[in-house]
């Protein structure tokens, strides 16, 4: 288990890479970014991005807006 | 007659630049847009609701960015550093789009912009080859520095974001427009058509709105009023108002009449 705060919530993951968090948040293939530990995460790197204990995830998308 | 917008190098035909905020959902956004005509969109940036339903709709899939140009706003934040974040974020959503509406808020009362903030994000944003269209106030200076820092579009308020009361400083406008080598658009205040047709007639490059559409009582035909405003408005100022005058002048001969 890796422990996460997601979008400021808790949040422990059975996977190691955003993709596997993206997955477990059933988002996968949805328009969105993913930003760890103020960092962006690119989308072709989120397969090989490891998440570690304590990480700060932050996963946004579009709404509307003026 | 071709007479086009040129944001950043890219052309548009329509000066109407219209917000996704604010609609009763996204098929009323969707027609409303359409009906604006415009080509540019504005969306906002916020954090996805977790462990929610995944089939949730999502904005983008009404409002497609193989159709639109997407602006995304840093709207929300109070300070530089936010307003950066969230424009890396939004570059990063869009797959490298770098297009981005900065506006950086002093209160939340009025929704002013804060300047000092405002010109540190746009330095950092430009720095970063982010292709910045501003929001700020109508001051001519900041305008200009704005500009000078490779803003690609300065976007001074008419009025208070979402007050509907209209382009309440002419003569702040008329003065950055003198000045300018960027596109001015005019964003924030606009409460109905003649606001949109004032502006214009001053000589804008454009109209950001969404509050005036989104807030009428039947959005998708105030979208359509918008449209016919600002191309009677952009045609007008080309055309070159008559001058004002204080006394009469008649427009029939006042000779051979019978009596």
């Amino acid at each position: 288990m890796t422990t996460l705060t997601v979008n400021g919530e808790p949040f422990s993951l059975s996977g190691r890479t955003v993709a596997d968090l993206v997955q477990a948040l059933n988002l996968s293939g949805r328009r969105l970014a993913v930003e760890v530990n103020r960092d962006i995460v690119p989308k072709s790197a989120h397969a090989d991005h490891l998440l570690s204990d304590g990480d700060v995830v932050e996963i946004v998308h579009a709404i509307g807006g003026g | 007659m071709s007479d086009l917008l040129d944001i950043a190098g890219k052309t548009y035909s329509s000066r109407l630049l219209i917000g996704t905020g604010k609609y009763k959902d996204f098929e009323e956004t969707r027609s409303a847009i359409e009906e604006s005509g415009a080509q540019i969109v504005t969306v906002a940036i916020r954090r996805t609701n977790i462990g929610q339903n995944a089939d949730e709709p999502n904005l983008l899939d009404f409002v497609s960015p193989d159709k639109y140009t997407i602006l995304p706003n840093t709207a929300g934040c109070f300070n530089a550093d936010d307003a950066v974040r969230t424009c890396k974020l939004a570059r990063e959503l869009l797959d490298g789009h770098d297009l981005v509406k900065l506006e950086v808020l002093g209160d939340q009362k009025t929704l002013y912009p804060n300047i000092t903030h405002t010109l540190k994000a746009a330095q950092t944003l430009v720095d970063d080859g982010f292709k910045v269209m501003v929001y700020t106030n109508d001051d001519p200076i900041v305008a200009k520095e704005l500009e000078s820092m490779g803003c690609v579009a300065v976007m001074p308020l008419g009025s208070l974001i979402g007050s509907g009361l209209g382009i309440l400083n002419p003569h702040n406008i008329h003065l950055i427009l003198e000045e300018a080598e960027v596109p001015i658009i005019v964003d924030a205040g606009v409460g109905t058509a003649s606001d949109a047709a004032i502006a214009m007639e001053l000589g804008c490059d454009g109209v950001l709105l969404n509050s005036a559409v989104a807030h009428a009582n039947k959005p998708i035909l105030m979208a359509s009023a918008m449209r016919k405003a600002i191309e009677a408005g952009r045609e007008s100022f080309l055309a070159g108002r008559m001058p004002r005058k204080a006394y009469a002048t008649a427009s029939s001969p006042l000779d051979g009449v019978s009596r």
